[in-house]
Formats: structure tokens, C-alpha cells, sequence
């Protein structure tokens, strides 16, 4: 089937000859910036599948106790990251502790992992713009 | 961790399905790892967290339905159009009606306490008619207010016109004057400077309108103190009313202080003012009425001679409207709720219909893991929006129709012209459709939730069960009964209108307009100057190209209806009853021919009838057989006022009051003999013009004339004839107009109903059809087999229609205007009509039916 030439605008990757002059901007790209408990989520199942309890514990490791997920917040975030595609649930058990058949494990899917290196790069540039004015500290 | 769970509760039923488990067991576990006051902390967290996150998740899962609602609808857009559409009708078509009738019959009106406020004025002792039926004269107004105790406070009236000059154009104005009392007592306070005090000097002082201010001085708030003349004699303006003012009607547009001399007094039957009052607190309306009752027999008593058959016509100011208004405006408002509820038995067959064809899809989600709640969801979602929007359309239909309403709003009360929408209306139609809407949007997640639907999913199976079914078809037959009493009461209403258009006015409007040039006294207060300006304005006029013929006259027949007074006949006594009267008019000659009323004997009033000749007069042929009956009229005198006068010619009658009212016998009487020192009121003041072009030509040239002889002189109200003679319809018309569009959609809607229901049955029972094929059934059989379906629908919805609007047709037989409320032809050319578009309704499904084949159903299978 040929797309309309309406049909291939409205599509997250659109093109300048649809009359943008905007830059290309691809559908991971659409989705920033993340919402902080999104970003750690994603994070946190970047090197495994973990259930929920996981993601909240590794969230507060890695950010020193600063970012404590509730369950509310949590579930409410996965929930949607579910519907956006970014992870989904999946039925391997690898996590040792807490392990019961009750317990629902979340992967990271190619798309979230898009999502979160685009997010990183955002968040990279936004920091060398920060250190060029001396806002932040130079790299080590 | 039961409260825990209770918590949980506030989420929606299927998160907490997905998460509750793993949510529980998180807050365990913090539980677990904390001690003392940690746990404390744990709990404030969790409780926090769960007020302020349970309202997101609702939130999301809101957003996820509206985009999947969008969606379906999307794909189903025919459905979704409709569904818009006759809810948009229902809600519209309500809101604009209610908005009107409540305006009119039931809203407060704008003034302080407004319940209190009543009017005064003069009537039979014997009560019946309604609103003012004669003025009060100064004398009975003064005993009233004296002797009454249950008012706050009473003040009089009185209505007339003056011509203002001075600013701008001169123009013509409806103004009020009104005693000190008047103001205050209906509670608003002026948005400008101050309304009258009983000073001397408040005599020559002027309120004015807010929008008379905005049209002539351009709201400049520097006003207050400019003088205006009004009729050449100065006043000064000391206040300014407020926008919704309207006082005693909305043409008034200024108001004057009303004094009274002694003389004014002398003369119980000089009656030319009106009262209104407020009511003490805690007195009822009755208790005034018995109070006025007994002051009236009283005055009866002392002034025999002229209160004998005097009464007090007494009414709350909210109802000074005919009660046809009244009743137009409840039939109106029942037919508008027969559309809604034939609006929401559509849209309950439609959401039905999709209901069954949605089944499937419901199953599978149900199979799938989504729970009954989540389904229950969605479809309330689905409903709400589709009558969001609907509503939506709906508020732009009302806002349509509420100008089609505006000759039904009565020019008696002091309101505006339209009505604002309503917007409790708006809610209170916009419930209706949703409850509807909810109330069938629902019916398929309900099944879905059961067990049942499993049967949905099993491979051929048709989706719907006769229970339903037979729901869809008492829908249809609600539709085609609601639409019957619309068709039926608005065919009736055609007859009324029709019967009313048909009556002779007695002259011929057509080419005739009208100019009002109402001449100031004391600027023109002897007969002379008068006639004077009248034959150099018409000599000009009738020189005009394509003018035939002009005269002046005292009144417009329709337009003023009143004007009447007592004659006498030598040899019979006077008439004792106030009741036998004859209206009159003053006129230049040639009248009767420019307004086309036929002179059936004698001769018209001539330029050779002035002061120094014989008094004449001219009268109708009513007028003539009320007093010379079977004689020759010519040559016969009667006394009027005190001069006697002779019959030289008589005309037809003439419609004066309207061409649904009685009027009196007519007598006209030359301009040129008018008594010295008759008030102003009975001064020939419209010119009429008959003319050979269309429309109202010779307008421009005339304002020329009159303007080079006399440059303060305003013209005002110019209109046709014409106009004036549709303006007598134009409130039947009106209620018609909107009666007949409702009667059109209602008729459609139930087509579309019996359509939709059969051709849906023909599609389920396509299998059954083809096996009866295969087994050598007749096809003619099969096609009148959907006919006959089809009929028996239309017939089981029209009996009760038929009834129902009988019912209705009694309850306005006011309206008919002789009109059986049974009339046979009415009734059976609406049934025919609903026969009819039933029948066009049953046969496509009955030509599908009968083009069906064993081999196109089993392929289709």
C-alpha cells in the first residue's frame, strides 16, 4: 500500500519536503526530555530484568538515596512505559532476591534503550553548554 | 497491611488488578526494614503518595480511553456522525425551546422582589380578559391608592409618544410618563444620576434608556444635565436607566415625570393612566385583588353615574400576556420534549445496534484479561465524549434556533426581545441524552462481563438476543408515535394559520406604505395648521412618480386597535353599557381608495368637508346595521361628542383589532372637522401611500417633503401594509415554523429508525432467509414478510400517536382557531405521511431480503 503524502507527515519521522524546515527528528527523539523517574527506570533495567522492588532499590543506590521511588510512582511509570513501548514484561527470572512466582520482571526493550541513550545525549549536550559558561565543572 | 489495601482502593479496579500484589509487597518490605519512627515515616510516605499518585493513574487511564475512543470512532465514523447529529438535534432543539418558554412563562423578571410587583388598571366588574382592559382616570387612581392597604407602594402611568429634536435627526419616541412612586417601587437603581422626585422642578426633567443613550448620545457620561426637546417643549436629563430596563415594555425608551391638575380629577371617565404597585410583605396577591374588590363597590356606590360598571382589572406584573403566548409557548415546549425523547430513543437504538455489532470485539478484550471494570470504563468514556461533542453541536443548534423563538416573545412584558440560552437548560437536556447514552453505551460491557459472551466468540454466532430486539423495536415504535402527535399537531397548526390568512382584512395591503408623522402639540394645536400641513405634504406626495394615491388617517387598522368612543342616535336612548362602542378614525380624503376599502354606498370623505360645511361621516357597513337595520343609512345623523354628523357614504368593515379579533363597527370622520382642543392622540399622524412600485419607493422622497416644510419633523415606523397583515401570523408562523421543523426531523429520524432495525434483522436472519430459499420458499414471500414487519411497527407506534395527539390537539384548541382538534383530514394525511415514509423505510431491508440467495448466504458464511 502507498502511503498519502498526508499520512507520511503525520508519522513520527517526518521530512523537510513535507514543508518543515525543521530538523529530522526521529521518534526516540519525539519522546524527551524523559520524566526523572522514567530515565531511572530505564536505567535501572539497562543491565537486567528486574521487578519493581529492584528498580526502586537500585534508583536509590545509584543516586545515593536521593530519588526514592514510591509504588504509586513506580507502578504508574512502568505502567506507561509498558503502553509507550519503552519496556515490557517479561517471563525469565534472573534476580535472586525476593524471587517468587508472584513476581513481575520488566525488560528493557530496543526502542526504551533508544530512548535513554537519546535522552543521555540531551543531557550531555545541555551539560557542555552548562560547562562552557563555567556553570559546571570541567571534565576530569 | 489491611490498610494498605484499603489505600490500593482509590486506584482505578484494574491497576490495582496489574500492580496491588506488587505494590503491597513493596510497602512490606519498607515496612520490614524500618524501625520505630521509620515506620511512621514509611506509613506518611505511603499515604501521601497514594493521595496524590491514585488521581494520575485515573488520569492516564482516562487519556488511554479517549485515544482509543477516537480511534473506534474513527473507524466507525457513519455510527459516530450520527449519533453526534441526533443528539446535537435533541439537545438543541430542547435548549432553545425551554430557554424561550422559561424566558417568557417562568424566569423572575428583572426588577427587586419582582413577585410583589402588580398591576392596576380598569375593568368589568364581572373580571374575565386579560392584562390592562381599560385605563384608569386619575380620580379612581387617587381613591385606590388612598384607600387600599395592600400596597408598599403605587404609582401611575401612562404611554405616548413624543417627537425629540434637538440632537441629531429628529425622531420619533415611545415614551413613559410616570409619577415619582414608579421608579423606586420596581426596586432597580439607575446606572446614571438619579430617577424623579416629587420636586417642582423634576416636571421638565427626563430619564432616559441605556440604549437610547448609546444611540443618540453615545454613552457620553457627561449627559446627565444636557436638555432635549421633546415635542418642542425642553427637559433636562437627569438619569440614565440600566441595560436590561425595560419599563413598561421594551419600546419605551424615556421617561417623563407624570403630573396631574386639578381638572384631571373633575372627570371619572377620563381614563388614560394605569397603576402599578408593589405588594406589602406578607400580603398575598388575593388579598389585594378581595381588598381592590371592595374599594371598587364602594366607588361604585358613591359614583354610581360613572363607577356603576366600573371594576379593577388587577394582575401580577409577570403575566400582562395574552394567553395564547402562554399556551403557543407550552405547546412548543411539549413538542420539543416529544423530540427528545424521540432523539434518545434513536440514539439508544443506534448505540444498541453497535452494541450488537461490537460484541465480538468486547468478548475478545474480555478474553484477553481486560476486566468488566476497564470495559465499563471504556464504554462510558466512548459515551461521555460522543455526547460532549453532541451537546457541543447541540449548544450551536440552540444558538441557531433561538431567533426562530423571537416572535413568540410577548412585547407586553418588560424583557428583552430574545432570550440568552439557558444554560441549565443546556445542562438539564445534555443529562438526558447522557444518561441515555450511558444508560445503552453500557448494555454491551455489562454482557461482555458475563459468562454469556463467551458465546459472542463462537464462530458464527449472532450477535444479539431477542430480548434485545424486541427493546430496538419499541424504541421504533416510540419514534413513530412521538413523531405522529408532532405531525399531526403541526398539521393541525397549518389549518389554524391557513384559516387565519385566508380571513379578508377588509382593505388591500399590498403597495400600501405607511409613514408615521405624528405632529407636536402645541406647535399644531389648532385644527387649521394641521390640515394645513396635511394637504401641502399630500398634494406634494400624490404628485410623486408611481404614488396612486395618499391620505392620512389617526390609526392603522391592526396597528392601533383601540380608539374607540360612544355615539348617540336621536330618538335612542343612550347607551348604557360601555360595551357599545365604535372605533374611529380621522381622515383626509381619499383614504378608502389608498387603502383599498371598498365604498359600498355614497361618497368618500371630499376636500369640500371642512368646519364651515355640514359635519359628515362615513361608517362601515357593520356600524350601519347595528343602528339602521334593513334602512339606507345616507342621510341619517348620530351625535358624537357634541356635534351631530351625517352619514354620507359607508364602507366595508375593516379588521381593526386584528384579523383573530372582533372589532367594532368603524366611523370616519373628516380631519377637517375636528373639534378645537381634541387631544393630540386622535390627530391623523400615518400617512399611507399606494403605490405602483414594490416595496417602499417613494419613502425617501416623502422624508424630503416633509422635511422642506417643516424641518423638526420626524417620520418614523415606516412599513408596509403588507408587513402589518403578516405581523398578525407572524407568532403562529413562528411556532410553526419550528413545530414543522421538528415534525420533519422527527418524521426522518423514525425512517431511519425502522431502516436501521430491519435491515439489521435482515442481515441476522440472512442464514434462516437462505435456508427458506433453498427449501423453496416464495422470495415475494420473504420481501412481504420484512414488509409486513415493518408495517406492524408503524402501526403499533401510530395508534398511540394517533391518540396522543388528540390529547394534545385539546389541550390547544386555543391555537386551532375553529379547527376540529380531531379534524380528519389533519390526522389522516399524517398517518398516510408516516405510512409512508415507514414503507420507505422497510423497503431497501425488503429488497435485500428478496435478492438473497442459498449460494450468496452460505458464501457469505
Amino acid at each position: 500500500m502507498r502511503l498519502r503524502d498526508s499520512q507520511l507527515c503525520a508519522m513520527w519521522i517526518y521530512y523537510v519536503h513535507c514543508g518543515y524546515t525543521d530538523a529530522v527528528k526521529t521518534e526516540a527523539e519525539s519522546m524527551l526530555p524523559l520524566p526523572a523517574a522514567t530515565f531511572h527506570i530505564l536505567v535501572a533495567l539497562a543491565d537486567e530484568d528486574r521487578h519493581g522492588y529492584a528498580v526502586i532499590k537500585d534508583v536509590a543506590a545509584r543516586t545515593g538515596g536521593a530519588l526514592k521511588l514510591s509504588p504509586g510512582t513506580l507502578y504508574r511509570s512502568m505502567d506507561r512505559m509498558v503502553e509507550q513501548g519503552l519496556i515490557r514484561e517479561t517471563s525469565s527470572r534472573l534476580a535472586r532476591d525476593m524471587d517468587d512466582e508472584r513476581r513481575r520482571y520488566y525488560r528493557i526493550t530496543p526502542f526504551g534503550r533508544e530512548v535513554a541513550r537519546a535522552e543521555s545525549r540531551r543531557l550531555a549536550k545541555m551539560l557542555d553548554l552548562a560547562r562552557a559558561r563555567g556553570l559546571a565543572p570541567r571534565r576530569a | 497491611m489491611r490498610i494498605y489495601r484499603l489505600l490500593l482502593r482509590l486506584y482505578p479496579a484494574s491497576f490495582r488488578a496489574d500492580y496491588g500484589d506488587e505494590m503491597e509487597a513493596i510497602v512490606r518490605m519498607h515496612l520490614r526494614d524500618a524501625r520505630g519512627a521509620a515506620r511512621l515515616a514509611v506509613w506518611f510516605d505511603v499515604l501521601f503518595e497514594t493521595i496524590t499518585n491514585a488521581p494520575a493513574v485515573h488520569w492516564d487511564i482516562l487519556e488511554q480511553d479517549v485515544r482509543y475512543t477516537f480511534r473506534t470512532l474513527d473507524r466507525a465514523r457513519g455510527f459516530a456522525l450520527t449519533a453526534i447529529l441526533v443528539t446535537a438535534l435533541g439537545v438543541g432543539a430542547n435548549t432553545a425551546a425551554f430557554s424561550v418558554a422559561d424566558f417568557v412563562l417562568l424566569r423572575p423578571l428583572p426588577f427587586g422582589d419582582p413577585d410583589a410587583l402588580v398591576r392596576v388598571c380598569e375593568g368589568p366588574r364581572t373580571g374575565g380578559g386579560w392584562g390592562c382592559m381599560n385605563e384608569l382616570s386619575p380620580a379612581n387612581y387617587r381613591d385606590l391608592e388612598a384607600l387600599s392597604s395592600s400596597f408598599e407602594a403605587m404609582g401611575a402611568f401612562t404611554v405616548g409618544a413624543v417627537n425629540l429634536a434637538g440632537i441629531g435627526e429628529p425622531r420619533r419616541l415611545q415614551i413613559t410618563p410616570v409619577t415619582p412612586e414608579v421608579l423606586p417601587l420596581l426596586g432597580v437603581m439607575p446606572f446614571l444620576g438619579r430617577v424623579f422626585e416629587a420636586r417642582a422642578d423634576d416636571r421638565s426633567a427626563a430619564v432616559i434608556s441605556y440604549g437610547l443613550w448609546q444611540s443618540q448620545f453615545g454613552g457620553d457620561p457627561s449627559v446627565l444635565g444636557r436638555t432635549v426637546h421633546l415635542d418642542g417643549v425642553p427637559h433636562t436629563i437627569i438619569g440614565v436607566m440600566p441595560r436590561a430596563f425595560y419599563f413598561p415594555n421594551r419600546g419605551v425608551q424615556l421617561w417623563t415625570a407624570l403630573t396631574f391638575r386639578d381638572e384631571d380629577y373633575a372627570d371619572r371617565t377620563n381614563t388614560f393612566i394605569q397603576a402599578v404597585a408593589r405588594l406589602k410583605p406578607g400580603v398575598t396577591f388575593e388579598r389585594a385583588r378581595a381588598d381592590l374588590d371592595v374599594i371598587a363597590a364602594r366607588l361604585a356606590r358613591d359614583y354610581p353615574a360613572t363607577n356603576a360598571e366600573t371594576g379593577v382589572s388587577f394582575f401580577r406584573m409577570r403575566e400582562n400576556m395574552s394567553p395564547r403566548f402562554r399556551l403557543m409557548l407550552t405547546a412548543l415546549a411539549g413538542a420539543s420534549l416529544c423530540l427528545l425523547i424521540l432523539t434518545c430513543a434513536n440514539l439508544a437504538n443506534l448505540l444498541l445496534a453497535r452494541a450488537a455489532a461490537r460484541e465480538r470485539e468486547l468478548a475478545v478484550r474480555a478474553a484477553l484479561g481486560a476486566g468488566r471494570e476497564r470495559l465499563l470504563r471504556q464504554l462510558i468514556t466512548e459515551s461521555v465524549i460522543l455526547t460532549l461533542a453532541g451537546g457541543a453541536a447541540g449548544l450551536l443548534v440552540a444558538n441557531a434556533a433561538v431567533p426562530l423563538f423571537a416572535s413568540l416573545v410577548p412585547d407586553t412584558l418588560p424583557i428583552a426581545a430574545q432570550p440568552r440560552l439557558d444554560l441549565r437548560v443546556v445542562g438539564f437536556a445534555a443529562l438526558f441524552t447522557s444518561l441515555t447514552a450511558l444508560g445503552f453505551g453500557l448494555f454491551p460491557a455489562i454482557r461482555a462481563g458475563r459468562a454469556v459472551a463467551v458465546d459472542a466468540l463462537r464462530e458464527g454466532a449472532r450477535a444479539g438476543g431477542g430480548a434485545r430486539q424486541r427493546l430496538r423495536a419499541v424504541l421504533v415504535t416510540v419514534e413513530v408515535t412521538m413523531s405522529v402527535i408532532l405531525l399531526i399537531t403541526s398539521g393541525l397548526l397549518i389549518r389554524a394559520v391557513w384559516r387565519v390568512q385566508a380571513i379578508d382584512p377588509g382593505f388591500t395591503p399590498q403597495n400600501v406604505v405607511a409613514l408615521d408623522i405624528a405632529l407636536p402639540r402645541p406647535k399644531y394645536d389648532r385644527p387649521q395648521q394641521r390640515v394645513e400641513f396635511y394637504d401641502r405634504v399630500l398634494e406634494r406626495v400624490r404628485a410623486l412618480p408611481g404614488v396612486q394615491s395618499a391620505a392620512f388617517t389617526s390609526g392603522l387598522p391592526m396597528v392601533v386597535t383601540g380608539l374607540v368612543t360612544a355615539i348617540t342616535i336621536p330618538g335612542r336612548p343612550a347607551p348604557s353599557s360601555r360595551r357599545e362602542v365604535v372605533s374611529h378614525r380621522w381622515i383626509t380624503p381619499h383614504y378608502f381608495t389608498t387603502m383599498g376599502i371598498p365604498i359600498r354606498r355614497g361618497r368618500d370623505v371630499d376636500d369640500g368637508d371642512r368646519g364651515d360645511r355640514a359635519w359628515v361621516a362615513v361608517v362601515s357597513a357593520s356600524f350601519a346595521e347595528r343602528y339602521w337595520p334593513g334602512q339606507d343609512p345616507i342621510g341619517r345623523t348620530f351625535r358624537h361628542l357634541d356635534d351631530t354628523r351625517t352619514v354620507v357614504g359607508v364602507v366595508g368593515d375593516v379588521r381593526v383589532r386584528g384579523l383573530e379579533r372582533i372589532s367594532e363597527p368603524q366611523m370616519y370622520l373628516p380631519a377637517a372637522q375636528a373639534p378645537d382642543g381634541m387631544p393630540g392622540g386622535f390627530d391623523p399622524r400615518e400617512l399611507v401611500i399606494r403605490h405602483s412600485d414594490h416595496g417602499n419607493a417613494p419613502v425617501p422622497a416623502v422624508r424630503q417633503i416633509v422635511r422642506s416644510i417643516d424641518a423638526d419633523q420626524p417620520i418614523s415606523n415606516v412599513r408596509s401594509m403588507e408587513d402589518v397583515v403578516a405581523g398578525e401570523t407572524a407568532s403562529r408562523r413562528g411556532q410553526l415554523q419550528v413545530l414543522g421543523v421538528f415534525a420533519v426531523v422527527a418524521i426522518l429520524l423514525s425512517a431511519v429508525g425502522i431502516y436501521g432495525l430491519l435491515a439489521y434483522t435482515v442481515s441476522q436472519r440472512s442464514q434462516e432467509i437462505g435456508v427458506r430459499l433453498a427449501l423453496g420458499a416464495d422470495p415475494a414471500r420473504v420481501g412481504r414478510m420484512i414488509l409486513a414487519d415493518g408495517m406492524r411497527l408503524a402501526v403499533f407506534g401510530i395508534v398511540p400517536g394517533v391518540v396522543g395527539a388528540y390529547a394534545a390537539a385539546r389541550g390547544m384548541s386555543a391555537l386551532l382557531f375553529g379547527v376540529a382538534p380531531g379534524d380528519p383530514a389533519t390526522f389522516a394525511a399524517a398517518v398516510g405521511v408516516a405510512l409512508l415514509t415507514a414503507l420507505a423505510g422497510t423497503l431497501v431491508p425488503a429488497w435485500r431480503a428478496l435478492r438473497l440467495t442459498p449460494m450468496s448466504v452460505l458464501r457469505a458464511e
